[in-house]
């Protein structure tokens, strides 16, 4: 299956708070960001940690202003997501 | 691991299994220590400082550390191979305008093979919630106090990969060898916790 995301998209992150263990960290979720690498292709810890079969699928650099995580600061956080945590934004690429 | 935190309720869980596992012929006597021993071994933070050092005199080098630092790290004799599956290495380089930090906030992943074991202070709790948030004032805290010009980006190991700081190469090191320049690096010049 070819990757959902390249490098310059902006993404979403999912908000649900799943029953389980999970990569996409709390503080990250319902955020904004942009794919700034690729990270090879790795099956989902969600479910490994469940005992569950799980394909490996894509997992990118996601980078996030903080002021975008925690409505405040002027650095930058990159963090590394699964394209299950992932939703397209519709928006265009930033210059 | 349980040897730091013997007094901790998981560290009695974890001999509590560990045990069972034994009685059971699952696990031989000591298996465990013997797999940590060996997956820790040989990992040192004097290989990412010789990785530093070559790429601080081989511009070539450098350029193939920061597009595939897999690939790069063997020119050195180096791997992240040790464990179960070979790890993903991303080298992340200092410059005038930014400064990276590398954190592990949901646990402690940490390239061991190049860094050797973790500090503790990069495993707790204090440093994983803060560094995220407000890194500026972390990094003052050790002592590291950048530019307001200097752009900060820090690296959260949420998934597979492990992350190295390229530092940036000191003023006036210009006469020294690669060996010398070597012993400049600090471990946490490569974390990104100290400049060099």
């Amino acid at each position: 299956m070819a990757d959902r995301f390249a490098p310059g998209d902006r993404v979403r992150t999912r908000i649900a708070d799943p029953p389980h263990h999970t990569r996409l960290p709390r503080y990250a979720r319902g955020a904004h960001g942009e794919v700034v690498g690729t990270a090879g292709h790795h099956p989902l810890a969600d479910e490994r940690a469940r005992g569950l079969a799980s394909a490996p699928r894509a997992v990118y650099h996601v980078r996030f202003r903080a002021a975008d995580l925690f409505g405040e600061g002027d650095h930058a956080v990159v963090l590394e997501l699964w394209e299950d945590y992932l939703e397209p934004t519709g928006e265009e690429t930033r210059p | 691991m349980s040897a730091t935190h013997d007094d901790a309720p998981v560290a009695a869980r974890v001999r509590h299994v560990e045990a069972l596992l034994e009685q059971r012929g699952w696990l031989a006597p000591g298996e465990i220590d013997e797999r940590i021993d060996a997956f820790a071994a040989g990992g040192s933070p004097a290989h990412g400082a010789a990785i530093t050092a070559r790429a601080w005199v081989d511009p070539g080098f450098r350029a193939r550390l920061l597009a595939d630092a897999n690939t790069a790290i063997g020119e050195l004799g180096y791997s992240m191979a040790g464990g179960l599956q070979e790890q993903q290495l991303t080298v992340v380089a200092n410059s005038e305008d930014e400064h990276h930090v590398v954190v592990c906030t949901l646990c402690s992943c940490y390239p061991i093979a190049l860094l050797g074991p973790s500090p503790g202070w990069y495993r707790s709790e204090a440093y994983r919630s803060r560094v995220v948030r407000e890194p500026r004032a972390v990094l003052r805290d050790f002592g590291v106090e950048l530019p307001a010009t200097t752009r900060i980006t820090v690296w959260d190991a949420s998934a597979e990969s492990r992350y190295m700081v390229l530092p940036r190469r000191p003023d006036a090191t210009e006469g020294l060898d690669e060996t010398a320049l070597a012993g400049l690096v600090t471990r946490k010049g490569l974390i990104g916790t100290a400049v060099v």
